[in-house]
């Protein structure tokens, strides 16, 4: 292999390989019965490297106006060699990734990961989910399908709901008063341009605040004292890792070939709206709240709009978190925080099934909370968990 | 340690197949993903119908510029009044480099600005770069319109 140590060392002279080299020698991750939730963050991000390629794949043969939107899309989807599997896997990957940011958000949550000095990783995770989601609005519309059309015509509604900046909010995003293929290259330009700028800035910090403070042991295992033995994160951890990305790059495939995405019919304005008419699902919950709430105002400010707030207040003190659990590093302990983030998890988990009157929501949430869980016990239960 | 064999290569025969196997199926796991992506960059042939006959333009459009350029499928076509009431008509990309021509009045021919190509009234390439003379179309007048078709 002489001539890979050439390869190396003339790297290494040229931008310094010491860093990588020790990182491969020295890094662990711990190993407990709750190891298994640390696969989530790097499986979301996984998801969304696979929607950039897809992505810009896309964008080769996208139409971002309102003549030529939909066609493209049908073209993609027929014409293209292999460009219904391109288009379905980005469709259905965008699913898997808010899924798995859920995931990886409570399991922090839960786990207290935030603490000290992890609070900023917290907060720029908190603002990716937010990105996440601002991915999954702009995205549905560039089909520019009745489904889409009007959904985003109700999404921005409700944003025009809160009072003061409302009126601004919508036109600031619709690009006018209405719907139209202004609206669309709007859009367009915040998932293609801006929203992966920011993305890469935070995602960036996060990466690196997570390299520098490395993994976060659960309190519960702390509290035991012995310090929990790591495995090395080369190459055990990394395995681990890719392997659980192949698994998902197959799933995704699966689901491009067996459930594939719809195309739908082209928007018309003047049709009435769709009788199966929702939201993507991460909005659901918030959808079927505001069903909720009685028509009236109070103050004079209308119902709708508190509702709205409160949900606006309630992620901002989710984002601030780490600054309000003091209970957790004074004591070790905040249950009332545990107690919240149930709150919460029952909370968006049961209006989501009740927004689609189904069952599934909440046998998902199970899954996706008992899987890992068992998972995790059962591979370190040779270890004394 | 005493149930393998050194191979040769002085690694265990069960380690050298295991890594074989597994950078086999690395290698088959990315084909897999990189032949897609190969065949989806490659644009699709759409099957074009191909134009025969167009509506190219009504005689009153040519009572002052005399000729015109329009569409013939995909492609420009153009049209000139030759004579009271007479026309013709070519394809109007220049065989040299695809330009778009033009006819000029006062040397009577098709001129291609591109590269000062130059075409007679039968659409030959009489100077300058085009290789090849220009298609000729049929043209039928019928009323105002004047069609133009294929030969």
């Amino acid at each position: 292999m002489a001539r890979g140590k050439g390869l190396l060392s003339w790297l290494d002279d040229r931008i310094g390989l010491q860093p990588l080299q020790e990182l491969a020698a020295k890094k662990t991750v711990p190993e407990h019965r709750h190891t298994i939730w640390y696969y989530f963050g790097g499986m979301t991000l996984f998801l969304f490297l696979v929607q950039v390629v897809t992505g810009i794949l896309l964008m080769l043969y996208y139409r971002p106006s309102a003549e030529g939107a939909y066609e493209s899309v049908q073209f993609i989807m027929t014409k293209v060699p292999f460009g219904w599997l391109f288009r379905s896997i980005h469709s259905w990957s965008a699913n898997l990734m808010v899924a798995t940011a859920f995931v990886h958000l409570f399991s922090v949550l839960f786990l207290k990961a935030y603490r000290a000095p992890r609070e900023l990783t917290w907060m720029t995770g908190f603002v990716l989910f937010v990105l996440a989601m601002a991915f999954g609005f702009s995205g549905y519309l560039l089909p520019w399908n009745k489904l889409a059309y009007f959904a985003t015509a109700v999404g921005t509604d409700i944003a025009g709901a809160v009072p003061v900046i409302g009126d601004f909010t919508v036109r600031f995003l619709r690009g006018g008063d209405h719907i139209t293929g202004g609206t669309l290259s709007r859009f367009y330009g915040w998932h293609v341009a801006i929203l992966p700028a920011v993305t890469t800035v935070l995602l960036g910090l996060h990466l690196m605040l997570v390299q520098r403070h490395g993994m976060s042991v659960p309190p519960s295992i702390e509290r035991r004292g012995k310090a929990a033995p790591g495995m090395p994160f080369v190459p055990h951890f990394v395995l681990r890792d890719l392997f659980g990305w192949i698994v998902a790059l197959g799933v995704l495939a699966a689901l491009a070939a067996l459930f594939p995405w719809e195309l739908g019919e082209k928007a018309d304005p003047f049709a009435p709206a769709p009788a199966d008419i929702k939201p993507e699902w991460f909005f659901m919950f918030m959808f079927q709240t505001l069903k909720y709430i009685p028509g009236g105002s109070a103050l004079g400010i209308e119902n709708e709009a508190v509702a709205i707030l409160a949900f606006g207040a309630m992620g901002l003190i989710a984002f601030l978190i780490p600054l309000l659990d003091r209970g957790i590093v004074s004591k070790g302990k905040s249950p009332l925080f545990t107690a919240a983030a149930v709150v919460a998890l029952v909370f968006i988990t049961v209006m989501t099934a009740i927004g689609y009157h189904a069952w599934w929501p909440v046998f998902v949430v199970l899954a996706l909370v008992g899987v890992p869980w068992l998972a995790g016990l059962m591979m370190s239960s040779g270890r004394g968990g | 340690m005493a149930n393998h064999e050194s191979a040769p290569s002085g690694e265990v025969p069960r380690r050298r197949f295991l890594n074989g196997f597994l950078g086999g199926t690395l290698t088959a796991l990315t084909a897999a993903v990189v032949y897609p992506v190969a065949r989806f960059l490659s644009p699709p042939k759409i099957a074009e119908a191909v134009t025969n006959s167009v509506l190219a333009c009504k005689m009153s459009e040519l009572t002052e510029t005399k000729w015109k350029i329009f569409p013939f499928g995909s492609e420009p076509g153009i049209v000139i009044e030759t004579g009271p009431g007479e026309y013709k008509a070519f394809a109007a990309m220049c065989t040299h480099l695809s330009c778009t021509v033009q006819y000029e009045s006062e040397s009577d021919r098709i001129w291609c600005a591109c590269h000062n190509g130059w075409y007679d009234m039968s659409g030959r390439n009489v100077s300058g770069p085009p290789p090849h003379p220009l298609e000729q179309y049929e043209v039928n007048v019928v009323g105002d319109d004047i069609f133009v078709t294929r030969g």
